[in-house]
């Protein structure tokens, strides 16, 4: 299905083949709204302007309270877990006894020790700016959640499937500097006041080597959209773009430590170092708005790991396609088992379930690094960040640019051809460009007359899907089966 | 006539007052780093104004750049600056009242004549409906590299972006050499 | 009905003037800021709002969502309004540096103190 001009004005996607998750909530629950009164008894219009809004509410909060839930619950279990993995490499047991043997519950009972602390407030500080500190950190941590999937291909499962998810998240990512800045400044402290500025220089410079690391997948991939990103992998693990080429391997180390050192952990935890700075910009807080510094650092944690999941590691299609193994997707011999549509959701589980697996995989092996490496001295951080993590970054990108435009459509090191239930470029522009095109075999329709005036006609040709300029080895074109 | 709820309207207000509303606040905050605090989530909301007109490309590089750049180095700028504990200069009462009196007639002709454009009124809520999700970063990229592929009439932006590139690079170079540290002078001259 | 007004208002699509309105009062917020502070960086904010009323102008002029004729910028509006993003942190790079410089020589950041050409 080719998405030239000629589908509607200026290249959009219709409404009808791309289902927007929180309108179809919506409209389900609208119906389900509609059915419960008038089975009550009273009859109301569902296009009224009240009930309207009733359907759209629930959905929005539906969304968010399952991602609330997997950032305030991810923080608790991995609090745990980093206790546990801490006392193991420390040799000590760690938490042993609220919960069980294991001490499952200990971060709940510390929640609730940390909510019936005392509410202090040093004298000097700003009370609006201290106050709201914390919950901006948590706010732009749990945003960047917003566009992030966790399984893909015909129903994904994400709150808002956004064109330029990549951007977004990074974006939003890098506006949590701004609770601790304010922390630091508002607490009226000279500790925390050199623990922010500290905290924000480094954060800032290490967006710079992320974004770039961050472009490489997308450049191999060709949009910026994460569920595209993720469609791009299907298959066995030969297809994730960590083994695509030994460019966009080494930028998946740089990413992993321009990540670390992105959210302050160790080990370029200086900032939040007990030993050097008291406890850094969160000295002043105690109680539920510490806690709140935490859940936004532990969120950050887990979005940056499960970005790397999406980018790198395949996301949500596992090392062995067992969805396509048991029959699981469209046309398999369990999808038609079930009634229609179920068996998309069950493979979304299984990706989602992927997904969190690989999130959780790079969260412990942060844990890990933080609890076996000594701490970085700031200038030592600096000096990471500007003359190794950067430099390696720029000429891994070019390498990888390079890699794509000599070997193009080959994975796992140019071994493989490239995976062969990838799914078409979903923009197809290159019928206006005019230029010169090979002849290719693909069942694309040719475009429809586009409606805008246009002194040059759209060639009368047929296209094919968006080409590169070399003759000789056109890529494989990549169709949707 | 569709009566239920036009989401983006919706948005579109709740937006534009979280951004005015702030801006205001930016002009009448008396402590730095409060205007600082404003102006982010002005900023902010305006971002998501740009996402509302369609514009998510421009939406997230406003937060990215803007946002999470610019204003950082702002409030940078404010806490080297205000050493001393929310030190506040005070403008005189004539110095507000004729600045005001400014602002007030150019807001009113900046809206009268936003007013008097019939072409500006909207779309039909039907027509605004069919239209579908922008996908504005393939266009945005390739104008910048000088092919316009959605209005291909229209003249790319390559000159402009090689000219803005080495512009920021001047700049940046210049800013740090401005900005370097030199050796203070003992007593504070004034 | 009580919401039957606010279900006109809220039930059609926004235009261009709205957005344009927008644009205006943070132009206006902006020049006002920068007519009335007296700290240097208070200056530097309004003018990063008289940018941003910019901005929201263009991209205003550039949506398909709020007009529908041939008039519309398109694609120029969202690409000028890449531009004065960059050239605004640019801009502000600069400023910041002569504010620093200011400071460092004056010990204030006050720009009434800015009084003489000597120095």
């Amino acid at each position: 299905m080719a998405r030239g001009p000629g589908c509607g004005r200026q290249g959009f996607v219709r409404p009808s083949e791309a289902p927007r998750n929180a309108h179809v909530v919506a409209k389900y629950i609208n119906q389900f709204t509609e059915q419960l009164l008038q089975a009550l008894g009273m009859s109301v219009d569902p296009d009224s302007f009240a009930v309207s809004i009733l359907g759209h509410v629930i959905a929005a909060m539906i969304h968010i309270f399952l991602l609330l839930n997997l950032v305030a619950v991810g923080a608790l279990v991995f609090i745990w877990m980093e206790r546990k993995i801490s006392g193991r490499i420390q040799d000590r047991l760690g938490p042993t006894r609220v919960g069980g043997k294991f001490g499952w519950l200990q971060t709940l009972a510390d929640g609730l020790k940390l909510i019936t602390k005392e509410d202090l407030m040093p004298e000097g500080a700003d009370p609006l700016l201290f106050r709201i500190a914390p919950y901006v950190s948590f706010c732009a941590s749990l945003a960047a959640f917003i566009a992030l999937p966790f399984a893909g291909q015909d129903m994904p499962f994400v709150a808002q499937h956004l064109n330029v998810g990549v951007f977004f998240i990074l974006a939003v990512l890098g506006l949590e500097v701004f609770g601790v800045i304010l922390a630091g400044y508002s607490s009226a402290s000279k500790w925390a006041l050199f623990g922010a500025m500290r905290e924000a220089a480094q954060v800032v410079s290490y967006e710079v080597p992320l974004g770039l690391c961050a472009v490489v997948p997308v450049l191999l991939a060709g949009s910026m959209d994460l569920i595209f990103i993720g469609d791009c992998q299907t298959g066995w693990f030969t297809n994730w773009y960590v083994f695509h080429d030994p460019f966009t391997f080494i930028v998946f180390w740089i990413y992993f430590t321009c990540a670390t050192a992105s959210v302050n952990r160790a080990p370029f935890d200086l900032a939040e170092a007990e030993s050097e700075l008291v406890a850094g910009f969160h000295t002043e807080y105690s109680g539920l708005r510490w806690s709140f510094f935490f859940m936004a650092e532990y969120g950050s944690m887990l979005l940056v790991a499960l970005l790397a999941s999406i980018l790198f590691l395949g996301g949500w299609n596992g090392p062995i396609p067992v969805a396509r193994l048991i029959g699981l997707e469209e046309g398999g011999w369990l999808y038609a088992t079930m009634w229609p549509g179920w068996g998309t959701y069950l493979a979304g589980l299984l990706g989602a379930v992927n997904v969190l697996a690989k999130g959780c995989l790079g969260i412990t092996i942060m844990i890990w690094i933080r609890w076996t490496l000594p701490r970085l001295r700031i200038d030592q951080v600096m000096t990471t960040c500007l003359k190794y993590c950067l430099p390696i970054a720029a000429i891994m990108f070019l390498g990888a640019t390079t890699w794509q435009f000599v070997i193009p459509g080959r994975a796992f090191f140019g071994f493989l051809p490239a995976s062969q239930t990838a799914f078409e470029v979903k923009e197809n522009w290159s019928d206006l460009l005019a230029l010169p095109r090979q002849a290719t075999s693909s069942p694309e329709d040719a475009p429809t007359h586009d409606p805008t005036p246009n002194p040059q006609p759209p060639p009368a040709a047929e296209t094919g899907p968006k080409q590169t300029h070399r003759p000789a080895n056109s890529p494989q074109p990549l169709t949707r089966k | 006539m569709d009566t239920s709820i036009y989401w983006p309207t919706f948005l579109f207000w709740f937006f534009a007052a979280v951004c005015c509303m702030f801006a205001i606040g930016v002009v009448l905050a008396t402590n730095i780093v409060r205007m600082a605090f404003y102006l982010v989530l002005s900023l902010a909301a305006s971002s998501g104004l740009f996402f509302l007109a369609g514009a998510d490309f421009v939406g997230a590089m406003q937060l990215m750049i803007y946002v999470g750049g610019t204003l950082v180095l702002l409030i940078f700028g404010v806490m080297l600056t205000s050493q001393a504990k929310f030190v506040s200069m005070k403008t005189s009462q004539f110095d507000w009242t004729l600045a005001a009196l400014a602002g007030l007639c150019l807001l009113a002709v900046l809206i009268s004549a936003a007013l008097a454009i019939p072409e500006w009124k909207g779309l039909e809520r039907a027509e605004a409906e069919s239209l579908g999700i922008p996908q504005t970063a393939t266009p945005l990229g390739m104008g910048l590299l000088g092919a316009r592929v959605d209005a291909p009439q229209r003249s790319g932006y390559l000159l402009v972006f090689e000219i803005v590139s080495v512009h920021l690079l001047v700049v940046l170079v210049g800013a740090a050499y401005l900005a370097r540290a030199k050796r203070k002078r003992s007593t504070a001259v004034g | 009905m009580i919401t039957l007004p606010l279900a006109n208002f809220l039930a059609q699509p926004v235009g261009v003037s709205q957005f344009v309105i927008v644009g205006a009062i943070m132009f206006t917020c902006g020049a006002v800021c920068m007519a009335t502070k007296r700290n240097a960086l208070g200056i530097l904010m309004g003018i990063e709002l008289v940018l941003n009323g910019a901005n929201i102008n263009f991209i205003a002029f550039g949506s398909p969502y709020l007009r529908s004729d041939a008039g519309s910028l398109g694609m120029d509006g969202q690409l000028m309004s890449l531009f004065v993003i960059v050239l605004a942190a640019a801009e502000a790079a600069v400023a910041l540096a002569i504010a620093l410089n200011f400071y460092n020589n004056f010990n204030s950041i006050d720009v009434d103190r800015a009084n003489q050409l000597k120095g």
